[in-house]
């Protein structure tokens, strides 16, 4: 089902009693023009071009840059797939914001200005409005995998209490929009790819830490592989995401706790020597 | 001629939706080299759309449900169309590949005694769609996707199938090229089966005025006894709202037409009435549908909780597909299988909610099961590099004739709207003759449409490609609904309005005839085995 669509308006033609009314809605939205400021160029190097389009109410910055692709520049590279905010695809910086193109509401932002739209920093550029995500893509496996115990129910399964499964659904909410990866000044400023996993992974680990089945223990290689030292908890992060994790306090803040318990507490660190694991 | 990339798989997966996903992990396990193909980034694909959750007689909140429960519910969903056999293989294997992703690390609600919870849904007799809140199609498709990166899966990001090679009769590889590239809301079902309720703008709940025959039995007559139905009274009948989505559609157009529809033709779906009767109820909404509470808020300036949101129906499955063998999943090309939203044949004339996402993952495992079989028993395969070499040409054409031919835009918004005008949720024969007669224009026109630009991610160009195919289903849809001279399941027309027994022996198949035009046939469908025969009259 949608919420009232508005498609714009096609040929005239004799349309049944439904098509008729939701034209008659296109027909009775605002119109105005708008300019866009769009990134240009490929492998790092471009320039802002400015393109003026018909906005309709309710239209997202998704559908503007699609209409320019559509009239005015066939080829202009960008990145989506559900319009829906859920898939992560279409991010960019909009107004100098990371954000979901697809989220983002024209009358939420300035009027009297061009709406500029450029990729994301933190990734190399490959044309246009699309960059080279792949990274976030070799990053994940380096990190342990879901390892549940064994089921303890008597039919094979597992019995898990909802206040369980609620802790950590906050962090499965996540679209893998990389938004978070692109505004860490670790990653964006300081390029530290190969040593920092980045916000987006660090809440990744916690929902596997968290997860009421899974046994093992990431911390050690959170601490040395995956960089969790280089956060410095800005939180800037957590201010970008779309699914409004809170990426700071609930996932990276208890993971570095866990790292201290683990390697700073002398006694936890003597049985960790003898035992190897931290819940054996 | 140009430069491109061989690589072998023994089993090539074209797509990385649950289905594929699901169908990889599977050949895998079974010691194959597999490799993935998709057109999107990992883990985007449509699949996260999903909300309401996914179908499975669990039996967790009801345990008078079972898979000959939910097997009536589907061909009595789907008209009878259906492929039973699918429909008995789903139903039986549903619960237990749903049980498969929670030990690959997917996390659903839970009942009070900590198993699977289960929500109601259009169609179901009982409480049977394992969810997450409503981000369901999401849980599933990034487990699969962390599941499949351990398992040795080979997998092309944003690659894009423009076409199928043979070796003979057999299909032998893909050719693909590198690299690629609604406007309003989709509201979720689930907002029914959480007790939302649909009134026109006279404020009347209009579904209850018209309960079809085959469901008056288990259908609840007044608001009362849909409410008991919704908090879990095992003797109330279900309330209208839950009947399958072909009606609703259906009534909701009935409304509008009549002249009760919203302002912007449609009607309103409002949960918020639920504050009447429970405490707390605007946060159990958010807990319940957080994704629709969250944009609805964002892109509509609506609180659901306060008010109703105005909806419509619109198109957003295809019942149709590629035919294919219902246990194997291989379809009339040896060595192709087809699984997902892609295939045909269990959802009939019309796919009840919640039966899509265990689709996937039923025979998704079968499709990927028996490629394994396939590629390990058949042996070797030949590539024709002038077969290659043809895909190469056809897809720079494009480029050769530049930009100062037609874009592929312009033909697909008018392909577009030729389909939503004139073969769209209510068809009548004239409009669908007339569609044929644009769709013929626009395959000239579709050959001709020039790109500028150059091969990097240039979307232009991938729209060109595409409209080949687009075009394709488009004609096999319009020839299909043209034939097919009655109204069932989500087809509705206009100039048919009702059921005929006649329509209902048969499927109609479209294949490419002996001049390359499409033709159409009818298939016979098989008689149902007498055990399964005996459930639908058990269960009626
Ligand atoms: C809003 C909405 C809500 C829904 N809710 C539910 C629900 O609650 N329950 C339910 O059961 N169902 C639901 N459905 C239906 C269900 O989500 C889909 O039917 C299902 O996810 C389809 O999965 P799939 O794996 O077949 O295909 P998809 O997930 O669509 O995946 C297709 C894959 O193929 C790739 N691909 C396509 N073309 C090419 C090409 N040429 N070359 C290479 N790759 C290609 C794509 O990139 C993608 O990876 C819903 C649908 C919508 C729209
Ligand atoms: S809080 Fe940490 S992870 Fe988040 S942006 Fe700041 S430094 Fe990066
Ligand atoms: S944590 Fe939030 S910002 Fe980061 S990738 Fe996930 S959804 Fe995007
Ligand atoms: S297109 Fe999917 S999140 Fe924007």
């Amino acid at each position: 089902m949608t919420a009232t669509p508005q498609s714009p308006s096609p040929a005239p033609r004799a349309v049944d009693a439904y098509t008729a009314a939701q034209q008659a809605q296109d027909a009775a939205a605002g119109h105005g023009a708008r300019t866009f400021r769009l990134w240009r160029g490929a492998d790092g190097t471009g320039e802002f071009r400015d393109y003026t389009t018909e906005a309709i109410d309710g239209m997202v910055v998704l559908d503007a840059v699609q209409q320019i692709q559509a009239e005015q520049a066939n080829d202009l590279a960008v990145r989506w797939n559900c319009k829906a905010g859920k898939c992560g695809s279409c991010s960019a910086e909009i107004n100098g914001k990371p954000r979901l193109m697809c989220m983002t509401r024209l009358d939420e932002l300035p009027a009297d200005e061009p709406v500029s739209v450029e990729p994301m920093r933190a990734f190399p550029h490959v044309r246009d409005l699309v960059t080279d995500v792949s990274w976030n893509f070799r990053v994940k496996p380096t990190i342990t995998r879901f390892t549940p115990r064994p089921p303890d129910a008597p039919d094979g399964t597992w019995r898990i209490d909802q206040e369980d499964v609620d802790r950590v659904q906050e962090f499965r909410k996540c679209i893998e929009c990389f938004l978070c990866q692109d505004v860490c000044h670790v990653l964006r400023d300081h390029h530290k790819h190969d040593e920092f996993i980045g916000p987006r992974f660090l809440v990744y680990a916690a929902a596997l830490e968290m997860h009421p089945l899974d046994t093992a223990d990431r911390t050690a290689q959170l601490k040395e592989e995956h960089g969790i030292g280089y956060c410095n908890i800005t939180k800037c992060c957590t201010k970008v995401c779309p699914e409004h994790i809170t990426i700071t306090d609930n996932a990276i803040i208890p993971l570095k706790e866990r790292v201290v318990d683990e390697f700073f507490d002398p006694l936890k660190a003597l049985v960790r020597l003898v035992r190897g694991k931290r819940r054996g | 001629m140009s430069e491109f990339q061989t690589v072998n798989h023994d089993v090539l997966v074209i797509g990385a939706g649950g289905a594929g996903l699901r169908a990889a992990i599977e050949a895998a396990a079974r010691g194959v080299k597999v490799g993935v193909v998709c057109k999107s980034l990992l883990g985007k694909a449509h699949t996260v759309m999903a909300e309401g959750g996914m179908a499975a007689a669990m039996a967790n909140v009801d345990d008078r449900d079972s898979w000959r429960v939910h097997f009536a519910d589907t061909m009595r969903g789907g008209q009878y169309l259906n492929n039973w056999r699918m429909a008995e293989l789903h139903a039986k294997e549903a619960p237990e590949r749903v049980r498969e992703l929670e030990k690959w690390g997917a996390l659903f609600d839970r009942t009070k005694d900590g198993r699977i919870l289960q929500r109601n849904f259009g169609g179901h007799r009982y409480p049977r769609l394992a969810h997450v809140g409503d981000r369901t199609g999401l849980e599933m498709i990034r487990t699969l996707q962390d599941h499949g990166i351990h398992q040795g899966i080979q997998v092309h990001m944003e690659l894009t199938v423009v076409s199928l090679l043979k070796d003979g009769e057999r299909v032998c590889g893909a050719f693909a090229y590198w690299p690629p590239s609604v406007r309003g809301i989709l509201v979720t079902e689930g907002v029914r089966g959480e007790g939302g309720v649909l009134r026109n703008r006279e404020g009347k709940r209009f579904m209850f005025d018209n309960i079809p025959d085959n469901y008056k039995s288990q259908t609840a007559d007044n608001e009362e006894e849909g409410w008991r139905y919704t908090q879990g009274d095992k003797d109330a009948r279900r309330p209208p709202e839950l009947l399958t989505r072909d009606h609703v559609a259906r009534m909701i157009v009935r409304e509008v037409k009549e002249g009760r529809g919203s302002p912007h033709g449609g009607v309103y779906l409002d949960i918020s009435w639920i504050k009447d009767r429970i405490p707390n109820a605007a946060e159990h909404i958010k807990k319940k549908l957080p994704s629709m509470y969250h944009q609805f808020k964002q892109l509509a300036n609506i609180d659901i909780t306060k008010e109703p949101m105005e909806i419509g129906p619109t198109t957003h499955y295809v019942m149709g597909g590629i035919r294919v063998d219902g246990d194997t999943q291989m379809s009339t090309v040896p060595g192709l299988f087809a699984c997902g939203e892609c295939a045909a044949g269990l959802h009939g004339a019309n796919r009840l909610g919640g039966n899509s996402l265990s689709d996937l993952l039923v025979f998704g495992k079968r499709a990927g099961e028996f490629a394994a079989e396939f590629a390990r028993t058949k042996g070797d395969v030949t590539l024709d590099d002038a077969e290659i070499d043809a895909g190469v040409k056809y897809a720079l054409a494009p480029f050769e004739r530049g930009a100062a031919a037609e874009g592929a835009y312009q033909v697909q918004d008018a392909l577009q709207s030729t389909m939503q005008d004139l073969v769209g949720i209510v068809r009548a024969q004239h409009e669908m003759e007339q569609a044929l007669v644009e769709l013929e224009a626009l395959k000239q026109r579709a050959e001709k449409v020039g790109v500028p630009g150059n091969r990097e991610y240039n979307p232009g160009w991938h729209t060109a490609l595409d409209l080949r195919n687009l075009m394709i289903v488009s004609e096999a849809v319009a020839r299909s609904a043209l034939a097919r001279k009655e109204s069932r399941g989500g087809h509705f027309r206009d100039d048919y309005p009702e059921k005929d027994p006649a329509f209902a022996t048969f499927n109609h198949v479209v294949r490419r005839g002996a001049k390359d035009e499409m033709e159409l046939a009818r298939e016979t469908i098989p008689p149902l085995p007498a055990e399964l025969a005996a459930i639908i009259e058990e269960m009626k």
